[in-house]
């Protein structure tokens, strides 16, 4: 135990495991708040779709060479993310299927371009990279930090804000709207968020395993707890603390920081199930 | 002057129309009840009022007042919140948030109305349980306690009684019933129970085939409504 604690003082020592501590704590915290809303309004797969699409848009901007591909892949991805949320009620196409489709289109033109124009010696390294997150966390720089802080510091603030509309909004969108809420407005803004939190997440977890990260803790939540607030405020709690252990277990073994975190939201939710169903009783 | 007054309606989606040349105002303290089959048009033309799809032709117009965001609606309860984890409250208070524009808080107001509404349904135990615990009758009550948290003036129920045993529909009826006689609120109902239509609803309007708007009295002279109460088994 000791010489778990050395290493990781040691560690420590070092800023770029401390960035990738705060980037992580906040990041949890963000796709947590919005994993509920997600999670019943039965757009569990959305944050799948569009990671996908992050991960397309990242090779679009890897191909056309630009310094930063932060901005382009969060504009790409907030278009669809608007796009995939307003097709939800009444759409030729279904919700799920749309998600499917964008998504796994996405996918396979990101992997080509990046194919077709890379530029890199290590082409496997850089997708799988991209899609595990495996090392990116690890690198960034005191600017990616700052404006990691500063989004998340938006959707948390935007989440408190309107939180109450967000929860009128997801429990009848209907009555919401008959009675003079303005929906629409609601569920834009619920998407731009979406896409900004998705966007900062690939940073952390790599694309493909971003969904988790949005849905266990409010599954693990939801197991326990009956009132929206509380669901809420368990699974912002949980997935923090997740993503701290996850990050720590992953210095100290050297394992992916991803798939550990992703493995600890697991167990955690397996532990919730398990009280849950005791609780009933 | 009525609450509401639908002219020349003709209603339908997708560019299909289903119905059309329908007639019909609301009077305050009204008991209207809108009958009619599956397919007939009723949902179309209560999203219509609500204004959450606009009319093909005709118009909607809200009037004496009424707003149509002050419109007080019952929907029927959908799969996302048959497993919603929310309290009694939390849904109640729900209901004032049409009011609220950019507030991002509920007022100490809004408080009180949602706490006299709860108390109103009878539902005053149950405040801090979660509602897909409740019974299908309590969760009735709690999404008119919403409701009611919308309006003072007019409720818009639709199907208030489907799913639920006989016992509790008789008494979810004596509740808008009595909403309707001692608050003065005025009711619309849509329902495929004509049997309960007659014997609670001061006019009815029956859409379909054949359209039939007036009185109860005149409904039940009239062929539309024999016609129908033989078939659907007379009133009990």
């Amino acid at each position: 135990m000791r010489e778990t604690w050395e290493a990781l003082a040691l560690y420590f020592q070092f800023p770029f495991v401390r960035y990738a501590l705060i980037v992580g704590v906040l990041i949890a915290l963000c796709s947590s708040l919005l994993g509920v809303t997600l999670v019943l309004k039965r757009f569990s797969f959305i944050g799948d779709g569009l990671s996908h699409v992050a991960f397309g848009a990242m090779a679009v901007s890897a191909v056309l060479k630009l310094n930063s591909d932060l901005p382009l892949v969060l504009v790409i991805t907030t278009l669809s993310a608007v796009l995939l949320l307003r097709t939800g009620q009444n759409a030729k196409i279904k919700g799920d299927a749309a998600v499917a489709m964008i998504s796994v289109g996405s996918l396979a033109l990101g992997y080509l371009l990046m194919n077709l124009f890379s530029t890199s010696a290590n082409l496997s390294g850089d997708v799988c990279s991209t899609l595990f997150g495996s090392t990116s966390i690890l690198t960034l720089t005191p600017l990616e930090v700052w404006l990691c802080a500063g989004l998340s510091a938006l959707t948390i603030a935007a989440f408190v804000v309107f939180y109450n509309k967000i929860f009128a909004v997801t429990f009848d969108e209907n009555f919401a709207q008959a009675t003079g809420v303005n929906a629409k407005l609601y569920n834009l803004l619920i998407a731009v968020l979406i896409a900004v939190i998705i966007v900062l997440a690939m940073n952390l977890v790599g694309s493909l395993l971003i969904s988790a990260l949005v849905i266990f803790p409010a599954l693990s939540a939801m197991r326990v707890f009956r009132s929206f607030r509380s669901v809420t405020v368990c699974s912002a709690l949980l997935s923090v603390f997740c993503a701290v252990l996850g990050i720590l277990i992953s210095i100290v073994q050297g394992t992916p920081v991803g798939s550990t975190i992703v493995a600890v939201d697991m167990a955690a939710f397996a532990l919730f199930s398990l009280a849950g169903a005791m609780f009933r009783r | 002057m009525a609450l509401i007054t639908c002219e020349n309606l003709a209603l339908g989606y997708n560019g299909r129309e289903i119905l059309r040349g329908l007639n019909f105002t609301v009077p305050p303290g009204d008991y209207l009840c809108v009958v009619g089959e599956n397919g007939s048009g009723k949902s179309t033309l209560m999203r219509t009022i609500l204004g959450l799809q606009a009319p093909l032709e005709g118009s909607v117009r809200t009037g004496d007042g009424l707003e149509r965001r002050e419109i007080g609606y019952l929907p029927q309860q959908t799969v996302v919140q048959r497993d919603f984890p929310a309290t009694v409250w939390e849904i109640v208070l729900s209901g004032c948030q049409g009011r609220q524009g950019l507030r991002p808080f509920y007022t100490a107001e809004d408080r009180a109305l949602a706490r006299e509404n709860i108390k109103k349904m009878g539902l005053a135990a149950l405040e801090r349980r979660c509602c897909r615990e409740l019974s299908g009758g309590q969760q009735q009550r709690v999404l008119l306690a919403r409701a009611l948290c919308a309006t003072r003036k007019l409720l818009l129920l639709d199907e208030p009684v489907s799913g639920l045993d006989p016992k509790v529909t008789a008494e979810m009826y004596e509740l808008i019933a009595r909403l309707n006689r001692e608050q003065g609120i005025t009711i619309l109902m849509i329902s495929h129970d004509i049997a309960a239509a007659v014997r609670y609803a001061a006019h009815i309007l029956h859409i379909g085939d054949r359209v039939f708007y007036g009185t109860r009295d005149a409904y039940l002279k009239s062929g539309a409504g024999g016609q129908f109460l033989t078939e659907g088994g007379g009133m009990a």
